[in-house]
């Protein structure tokens, strides 16, 4: 190599080495910020790794397992009637709903079928775990964009659900009610009546919401066009629930092939919104919660008389095989793959949580949005942790 | 105050004025703490609020004080400890540099300065750097983002706000605050004396632009990004605890005290009422009830807003003052003008 | 920023006074609770009552409980006969039966599964403890628990479910 050569190549090189250092002076570096484990707004302990620049993310992903608690391992060790206790730990404000599926599974593996009473009774609690459920979320809503108002509205009004609820069950919140074959056991005199003047209230409730939240211009500058899911992106994230019915797609398992519920005997209707926005995804819920106001009514016109448990033996061994079940819960669909060797415990469950998969989105939702939309568009999907780790 | 002043030495004089000006900081302070942000915060949402210090709850300030002075003063390992420990002092300052120039009757008045409204306004702008040190100096990332909101929020605000009162300044024709009010008490709408001229019926443009801005300064909802709990933790009051945050309480609450009494000086009369003569010795007596009375309603709005509303984002917020407020102030002011030459 | 109408921010605004006035001329939906107390429903899961003459000491609750908090120990001894002549009768006698309420997560199997209506649930919810440890409820004190054990209710028009009764 001559000299000129070995020279100019050392220009360059102390050309290039000098570009770096100036574009590291100038460039301004990225932030990284933890919202989580422990931040208001994730109501749990999610944990999001967000890069900023400025206050638009430029990535962000979600860690999660800061909340596992093992239960489909805990599952293969316990019977099946202590499952159920354990599993309506998984959504733990809409508890009796995850109970629905497991029971029906093993009632499948089982080959016995809940007398009518009990499927009725069960539809009736399943979309008052919902409400109980949904309307938190109304409230929080509400809280995660700075109104702090509506919350105390939403545990207000949820109270009157968890009454009713627990003046069936005995929980407020874990309610434990479900049995293979039916349930533990029937209502209490009254229940009824006093049932119909709850759904009063909450319909109340949502009226209130609908002036206080929904009609404000402010609520909707936030969430408009904030957080928007296509049809398509939604359905490959495996999103569901009111999360993916906010997108425009007509799918609600209650009404496409539910089992062992009796939704389809009822008058209602599947809303849809065509935006797939925060604000879709809010409004959807809300008129949900109307609807299942409506179905418990016409429930609690039609139950029918009869026993509530099926004829099963006192130890439950549930024959060897398969089997899946899902449901629409309040979160999304829920299912419940359980594998059985002939035992008094399965051999394994999987569980297919909703939340997990709406969770999964973010780090595609997410990006060049600004760290105040980060917020609602989280509490837009609506997530509950126990829900997401399991 | 003036009067009752005249003939004491320097050192009494002093030290009455700073004891009258620390109970007028606090009392009002503490009355919208206990009465909005207790009571009526908790009525608007179906539950009584704290009910068991004293009778419903009305010494639950004093346990809360209480609390927070036991409570550990913890300073972030890597904090700028001086500036950390400098900010709240720094925000209480512009506090009570703010109170002086509301009078509260007509001889009672800490200063009175011909641009009164315009040091008003002017000091009102530090408690922005001590919020500043405040986010930097905690070292904490939500501090730092909460601290820069604020500053830019703060300083977006002061202009609609400074605009909504030169309509004010323009119709009384001073910026003597006592002069103000005295011009309300004096004036006339229209050739119709009865009521004096409170501005708000005038000037009720400027009135509600000014309320905005308030609400804004105070960084309450819906303009509470700087200390937005669900994102930022609470901006840039994250690392602080105990007294220091008792402090920026204080600091916060006692602002939201004296912007109301400083709309109502401006826009509801001040501590006239019709019926008296402006001059009455009476209202030296009845003067800061009055006062008082008007500030509650006027915070009454304030909090009313902000048990309400969710919050907006930041760049809506910019958005807001700078598309709309500055400019309905401006036309606000030219109109005022017009008005005030034409007749 | 023009899509801002008034409306929709002043009715909320009256939905906040609405309440206000409401929680101020009709009380609040709170309850003062040291003062005022809630009154669960019959079936509330407060806290569990044993009835002890009907305890056989067989241990189904404490192997069917998930997270094994029941603890229990009996021995067997000789009744006398009840007629003069007879045979003596075995019988259980109970010697220990806690439950340990800082694990219990009231599913309420253990009530389900005892096959002598031994177990009950009472509403109760006023035994807090200062130590984690005072949780450990022994044989007296659950027993103690039977005196607020409400009747069974009564069931809605059209179940065929037995109405069971409280032992004395
Ligand atoms: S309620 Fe459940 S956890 Fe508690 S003692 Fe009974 S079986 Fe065990
Ligand atoms: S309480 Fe019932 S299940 Fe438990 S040991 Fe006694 S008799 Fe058996």
């Amino acid at each position: 190599m001559s000299d000129t050569a070995d020279t100019k190549q050392m220009a360059y090189i102390a050309a290039q080495a000098a570009d770096a250092r100036v574009n590291l002076e100038i460039e301004t570096e990225g932030m990284t910020l933890n919202i989580g484990p422990q931040h208001p707004a994730t109501h749990g302990t999610l944990r999001i790794v967000v890069r900023l620049d400025g206050e638009q993310v430029i990535s962000a992903e979600p860690l999660m397992g800061y909340m596992h608690r093992g239960y489909e391992k805990l599952t293969e060790v316990r019977t099946y009637p202590q499952v159920t206790t354990l599993v309506n730990r998984i959504d733990w404000l809409g508890s009796f709903a995850n109970e629905v599926p497991f029971i029906l599974a093993a009632e499948q593996l089982m080959e016995v079928e809940a007398p009518p009473r009990a499927q009725w009774i069960r539809t009736a609690l399943f979309e008052m775990s919902r409400i109980a459920n949904v309307v938190l979320f109304l409230g929080d809503m509400g809280v995660q964009l700075g109104a702090v108002t509506p919350v105390f509205f939403a545990f207000r009004d949820r109270e009157f659900i968890l009454n009713q609820i627990e003046a069936v069950t005995g929980g407020r919140f874990h309610p434990n009610f479900d049995r293979i074959g039916g349930l533990k056991d029937d209502l209490p005199k009254g229940w009824i009546d006093e049932t119909r003047g709850v759904l009063k209230r909450i319909r109340n409730f949502c009226d209130e919401i609908e002036t206080l939240v929904v009609g404000n211009e402010i609520f909707q500058s936030r969430t408009r066009n904030i957080g928007v899911i296509p049809a398509d992106i939604g359905l490959s994230y495996g999103l569901s629930g009111a999360n993916i019915r906010s997108s425009g797609v007509d799918w609600d398992i209650r009404r496409d092939g539910g089992v062992g519920l009796v939704h389809n005997e009822l008058d209602w209707k599947v809303w849809t919104h065509p935006d797939g926005d925060s604000f879709a995804r809010f409004w959807v819920r809300l008129q949900e919660v109307r609807e299942s106001c409506t179905m418990i009514e016409q429930i609690l016109d039609g139950i029918p008389s009869g026993p509530v448990m099926a004829k099963v033996p006192r130890i439950i061994k549930v024959p060897a095989g398969e089997a899946y079940v899902e449901t629409e819960n309040p979160l999304g669909v829920m299912g419940y793959y359980v594998i059985s060797k002939g035992d008094l415990t399965p051999f394994r469950v999987k569980i297919r949580s909703a939340s997990f998969n709406n969770v999964s989105i973010t780090p595609w939702l997410l990006k060049g949005v600004y760290v105040p939309d980060v917020i609602s568009i989280l509490a837009s999907l609506y997530f509950i942790l126990g829900d997401i780790d399991r | 105050m003036s009067v009752v002043l005249a003939d004491l030495a320097y050192w009494q004089e002093t030290t009455i004025r700073l004891v009258v000006g620390l109970i007028a900081v606090l009392l009002p302070a503490g009355t919208l703490v206990y009465l909005f942000l207790f009571k009526m915060m908790s009525f608007m949402q179906s539950r009584l609020g704290p009910m068991e210090a004293g009778p419903y709850g009305s010494l639950q300030l004093l346990a809360e004080v209480g609390k927070f002075l036991q409570k550990e003063d913890i300073v972030p390992q890597a904090a700028d400890r001086l500036i950390f420990k400098l900010a709240p002092f720094v925000v209480l300052i512009s506090t009570f540099l703010l109170i002086l120039v509301i009078p509260a009757g007509p001889d009672l008045w800490f200063i009175d300065v011909d641009t009164g409204i315009f040091l008003g306004l002017a000091v009102s702008s530090i408690s922005v750097i001590g919020i500043l040190m405040a986010g930097w100096a905690s070292s904490s990332k939500y501090s730092l983002l909460g601290a820069l909101r604020a500053t830019g929020q703060l300083i977006a605000y002061e202009l609609p706000m400074v605009l909504a009162v030169v309509g004010v300044i323009i119709q009384a024709g001073t910026l003597n605050v006592q002069e103000i009010v005295m011009a309300q008490a004096t004036g006339e709408i229209f050739g119709f004396g009865g009521i004096g001229n409170p501005y708000v019926i005038t000037q009720f443009v400027g009135f509600l632009i000014f309320l905005i801005a308030v609400q804004a300064e105070l960084t309450q909802p819906p303009f509470d990004m700087p200390v937005a709990e669900s994102e930022l933790v609470t901006g840039y009051l994250t690392e602080y605890s105990g007294l220091r945050f008792l402090m920026f309480f204080i600091g916060e609450f006692a602002t939201a005290a004296i912007f109301s009494a400083l709309a109502a000086t401006l826009f509801l009369g001040g501590w006239y009422v019709p019926g008296l003569e402006a001059t009455d010795n009476l209202f030296n007596v009845i003067g800061p009830i009055i006062l008082l009375g008007k500030m509650l309603l006027v915070a009454f709005f304030i909090f009313w807003f902000r048990f309400t509303y969710p919050r907006f984002r930041e760049d809506q917020l910019q958005q807001l003052a700078w598309k709309v407020l500055i400019p309905l102030s401006l036309v606000n002011i030219v109109i005022t003008g017009v008005l005030k030459v034409v007749f | 920023m023009r899509k801002i109408k008034l409306p929709g921010l002043i009715k909320g605004l009256g939905v906040t006074f609405k309440t206000l006035v409401r929680t101020l001329t009709k009380g609040s939906h709170t309850v003062q609770y040291p003062h005022v107390k809630e009154s669960p429903p019959p079936r509330a899961r407060g806290v569990i009552a044993l009835h002890e003459e009907n305890c056989t000491a067989c241990m189904l609750c404490a192997r069917e409980c998930p997270d094994w908090c029941i603890y229990i120990e009996g021995h067997k001894y000789k009744a006398p006969p009840r007629r003069p002549g007879g045979k003596p009768r075995k019988k259980n006698a109970l010697d220990r039966f806690d439950i340990d309420f800082s694990l219990c997560m009231f599913c309420g199997i253990c009530v389900d599964v005892c096959p002598f209506e031994a177990l009950f649930w009472t509403p109760e919810y006023e035994y807090s403890e200062l130590k984690i440890a005072d949780l450990l409820h022994d044989k007296t004190l659950l027993s103690q628990w039977m005196e607020t054990v409400p009747d069974f209710e009564d069931y809605e028009a059209g179940s065929e479910a037995k109405k069971l009764t409280v032992p004395q």
